[in-house]
């Protein structure tokens, strides 16, 4: 139920995208896309650049036409609506506040245009800025605030006319570290005491798996997998996900009677039905755990630190096993009883795991992609 | 800057190393010197002589002159060719720019429109005014415009040849500083096209447009090639009252009229030129 | 007279994706206001000029075709004894490329070392560079007099007139070469340079100028435009350069065929000169 000025409830709605594409001459940026958001969630959209998140959310806006398919909003069929009659509030990665407006002008422009009366609009903006907790700026201009501050104002600029839906493009990505993780919390406490049905375009996955109900994993115009933050991360649905979302080894493995054998550990399959044979599994670093080797022997699971990654609490440990190289996540109090150089033992937790049939060498698979 | 620092080839140059005895600002002396004698001298000089009479004595009979009836005929007519060239100047000339600029920017018909225009608003004068008795003078080609040797009329559609295109290139850097989410949050907020002019993109490029329309109008009020070509016999404007009572055989008497006539010329654009500056910095405020 | 911007100057504003990603009926209308635009725009801008390009080409009767024209550029002499238009073309020529040369070397070393090493006289250059457009030459040339008497003495030759060309140029050059001094970080690269043993003229020579190419051949040509149309000032100083030449051809024979085939070559070169820069413009990957 989302909060009314008047006190009434008013239900949120759901969105239903149905066989969305969209493509630029040759190049394809949505291909059939179907996403529902229920009513009230904030779904994140997630990917690398030229995935299709923002493409979609634009068709959502109506700030371009799609090619197929069509889009539903509480019931009713907005696909040929044009953008200002989708009663949709956006908030754009940067730039979006009007200049020769103050900070209160700007949050009551969309009241302006429903003819909203000077005082009741004037009510409503203080009301909106009260709750990004920015009335004390209120008639500042938006060269004179900081980026975080605009960002708050449009937020509440788009929730002034009280839409349906509530579209964020990257809200974050021009913002410092620090000022982004604040706000993003921000967002979500206003998103959920508001109420308001959600979608949220990232490229950062870290945002995305902290605010979201569900995160979409996008790849080349289609969704990879749309599930709860923690079943994107320990359930991926295809490698792509499992190597955008977090780090991961790559491992050689063996199947056969539905487990995988990587280095003498046997792991559980994630999904069912894998064929025997080889295979790369997808392994993640917190499910490896190191001690110290002290014995002279050597086999699959022993190795060398070549390096401590410090990151705080937790600190990522790089292990060269021979013919290959591993990481492990620890407590930050474990990793430094193993500086570079000392050799340990590695175990992997029996924790279920991806695998792909790809006949890729082993290795670390990179950091997420920008 | 006092660290020691070698070239290529390992030889210290001959000022590293050294406190500087020479003050950096020496270095724009050339640049100043040059300004100086050749636009503050001449300019002093003629605001000087405007009070001075034939015979070397102060006076301010030169610009008690500018009162009587005859001179102000003068700023008059100067004054209505301006206003009204600039206006049609400044209007057509954003509607060209918004053409241009809704374009593809990298494509061939902006760089086209932007290689005329600053062909063109450079290029007034004497061939201009050539141009235009070809083609609607008295053997025109196209047809014979009774109207072309009227004043303000027929010389105004020929100042709208290089005033549309100076404004093109002037306004053009405003609309391009329209920001594309300023029109897509106004949409998603809900207002329509009309309703994103009124109040977002019309007052935005307000002080552009103002400016611009200051621009043209000092540009045409300083013009004089261009009017004097098209037809010398009669001044209309205050620079073709200097020419003529600069080369009069009445002559040298009236060299300090000249004066007085261009120092109010001076003051005149001073005042417009002020505006428009101040008019460009609102601009560049919001459109950067 | 006053075009403040160079041409095909992209701001640093993003222009991009002005079409793509609109909607399809907001396109279609926004392409067809741009088309309508164009056509009309363009018929105004090309009749003029076709009918100059058309006069040049008239026979000796009314409506047949001769070149004879265009061939006298080079052989006309007036019966007057007026000195033949060739030398007034070859001297005006050498004069925009005197003046492009003088402006550069006093403006760009200028402007470089204000950026970089005395930053209070930024302000005071810039007034200065647009105060030209604030001094009509009709007022400055009343002011010029005294100062080209002495230059006189010096050289009778029109070439002098490049001195106060250079002034009239201000304005155009430095906001070219403003707009390409500020798209470069010149602080960073020259304490880079600095840093690893450059002397200051290196700075400037090697590090600072190579990047500003593009904003100097604007200024070059924007220049090279100015000086080809000049009339006022060369007039009033008795001098008789291509416009002048142009004029007292038209007073003394009118039907001088020869005066519009000048004048549609000098557009035409310098049309061309500016096209050629507007696509000889290298792609810069990097902005600000």
């Amino acid at each position: 139920m989302t909060r009314t000025r008047d006190g009434a409830a008013r239900t949120a709605v759901e969105v239903r995208m149905e066989g969305l594409s969209r493509r630029y001459g040759a190049v394809v940026a949505l291909d059939h896309l179907d996403l529902t958001v229920q009513p009230g969630e904030l779904v994140a959209l997630l990917g690398p650049s030229g995935c299709g998140k923002t493409t979609t959310l634009r068709l959502l806006a109506g700030l371009e036409d799609t090619d197929t398919g069509s889009i539903n909003v509480g019931g009713r069929d907005i696909t040929r609506l044009p953008a200002s009659k989708r009663d949709m509030g956006m908030v754009f990665q940067a730039y979006s506040l009007f200049p020769h407006m103050t900070v209160r002008q700007n949050v009551a422009f969309g009241l302006r245009l429903r003819r909203v009366g000077a005082a009741e609009r004037d009510k409503r903006a203080l009301e909106m800025l009260d709750l990004v907790g920015l009335s004390t700026q209120a008639d500042r201009y938006p060269n004179q605030i900081s980026g975080g501050q605009q960002q708050r104002v449009a937020l509440a600029r788009a929730l002034a006319i009280e839409p349906q839906v509530l579209l964020l493009d990257e809200p974050l990505s021009a913002l410092d570290a620090k000022v982004r993780a604040q706000l993003r919390d921000q967002i979500r406490r206003i998103q959920l005491e508001v109420g308001i049905t959600t979608l949220f375009v990232t490229h950062d996955q870290e945002e995305a798996l902290a605010i979201a109900d569900r995160v979409g994993v996008m790849k080349e115009g289609r969704l990879e997998q749309l599930a709860p933050p923690t079943d994107v991360y320990s359930r991926p649905a295809t490698s792509f996900v499992a190597e955008f979302v977090g780090l991961t080894n790559r491992l050689t493995g063996e199947v056969s009677g539905g487990q995988v054998t990587v280095r003498g550990c046997t792991l559980p399959l994630m999904e069912s039905g894998v064929p025997d044979g080889q295979v790369v599994a997808l392994v993640r670093p917190e499910a490896v755990t190191l001690a110290s080797h002290t014995s002279a022997e050597s086999g699959p699971l022993v190795g060398t630190v070549i390096a401590v990654t410090f990151l705080g609490a937790t600190s990522r440990v790089t292990v060269d096993l021979g013919d290959t190289t591993i990481m492990a996540q620890l407590t930050t109090s474990d990793a430094s009883a193993l500086p570079a150089g000392s050799r340990v033992a590695l175990t992997i937790r029996p924790d279920p795991v991806l695998v792909s049939s790809s006949s890729s060498a082993d290795g670390l698979v990179a950091e997420e992609e920008e | 800057m006092a660290a020691a620092a070698t070239t290529r080839t390992g030889v210290r140059p001959s000022w590293a190393g050294r406190r500087p005895s020479v003050p950096a600002w020496v270095g724009t002396v050339p640049f100043f010197g040059y300004v100086g004698v050749f636009l503050l001298l001449p300019t002093g000089i003629v605001v000087w002589d405007a009070f001075k009479n034939p015979a070397g004595r102060f006076t301010l009979s030169g610009l008690t002159a500018l009162g009587n009836v005859q001179v102000r005929g003068f700023f008059i007519g100067s004054f209505k060719l301006s206003l009204i060239s600039s206006l049609i100047g400044a209007v057509f000339g954003a509607i060209l720019a918004y053409a241009v600029a809704s374009g593809n920017p990298d494509g061939v018909i902006r760089r086209l429109y932007l290689c005329v225009s600053g062909v063109l608003a450079q290029f007034g004068g004497v061939t201009l005014a050539f141009a235009f008795l070809v083609l609607i003078g008295p053997v025109g080609l196209l047809f014979h415009a009774g109207w072309y040797f009227s004043f303000p009329w027929g010389i105004t559609v020929i100042y709208a040849y290089f005033q549309i295109p100076l404004m093109v290139l002037v306004f053009l850097p405003a609309i391009d500083g329209l920001r594309i989410q300023w029109r897509e949050a106004s949409e998603s907020l809900g207002s329509s096209a009309w309703q994103y002019w009124r109040y977002v993109g019309g007052p935005l490029l307000l002080p552009a447009f103002l400016g611009g329309l200051l621009l043209l109008f000092a540009n045409a009020l300083s013009a004089y090639a261009t009017i004097q070509a098209w037809e010398d016999a009669i001044p209309y404007t205050v620079p073709q009252q200097i020419y003529t009572s600069m080369s009069s055989e009445v002559g040298l008497a009236n060299i300090n009229y000249a004066d007085a006539l261009a120092l109010g010329m001076v003051v005149l654009v001073a005042i417009v030129m002020t505006g428009y500056a101040l008019l460009q910095r609102r601009a560049a405020r919001w459109l950067r | 007279m006053a075009a403040v911007t160079a041409v095909g100057e992209t701001p640093l504003a993003e222009p991009a994706r002005r079409q793509v990603g609109m909607q399809a009926g907001r396109r279609r209308r926004l392409n067809l206001f741009r088309y309508v635009v164009f056509t009309l725009f363009g018929l105004f801008f090309a009749l003029p000029l076709l009918a100059m390009a058309r006069f040049s080409l008239e026979g000796a009767k009314l409506g047949t075709w001769s070149l004879t024209a265009w061939r006298q550029i080079a052989s006309y002499t007036s019966s007057e004894g007026i000195p033949p238009l060739l030398s007034a073309v070859e001297i005006t020529l050498e004069l925009a490329v005197i003046t492009g040369a003088v402006m550069l070397v006093v403006v760009v070393p200028t402007m470089i070392w204000i950026r970089l090493r005395v930053r209070w006289l930024a302000r005071a250059m810039e007034f200065l560079c647009l105060l030209p457009l604030t001094i009509p030459p009709i007022v400055l040339v009343v002011g010029l007099g005294p100062i080209y008497d002495k230059i006189a003495h010096l050289s009778l030759s029109a070439l002098m007139l490049f001195w106060v060309y250079v002034i009239l140029a201000l304005p155009y050059a430095y906001r070219a070469l403003a707009a390409g001094l500020s798209s470069i970080d010149a602080t960073t690269l020259s304490e880079a340079a600095r840093s690893l043993g450059a002397s200051w003229f290196s700075v400037i020579v090697r590090v600072i100028v190579p990047n500003m190419w593009d904003a100097i051949l604007n200024a070059l040509l924007l220049t090279c435009a100015l000086v080809l149309g000049e009339f006022t000032i060369a007039f009033f100083l008795l001098y008789v350069n291509l416009q002048v030449e142009l004029y007292s051809i038209s007073r003394n024979t009118p039907d001088a065929g020869v005066i519009f085939s000048t004048s549609t070559a000098s557009l035409l070169f310098a049309f061309v000169l500016l096209l050629i820069l507007s696509f000889a413009r290298r792609r810069r990957g990097i902005r600000g």
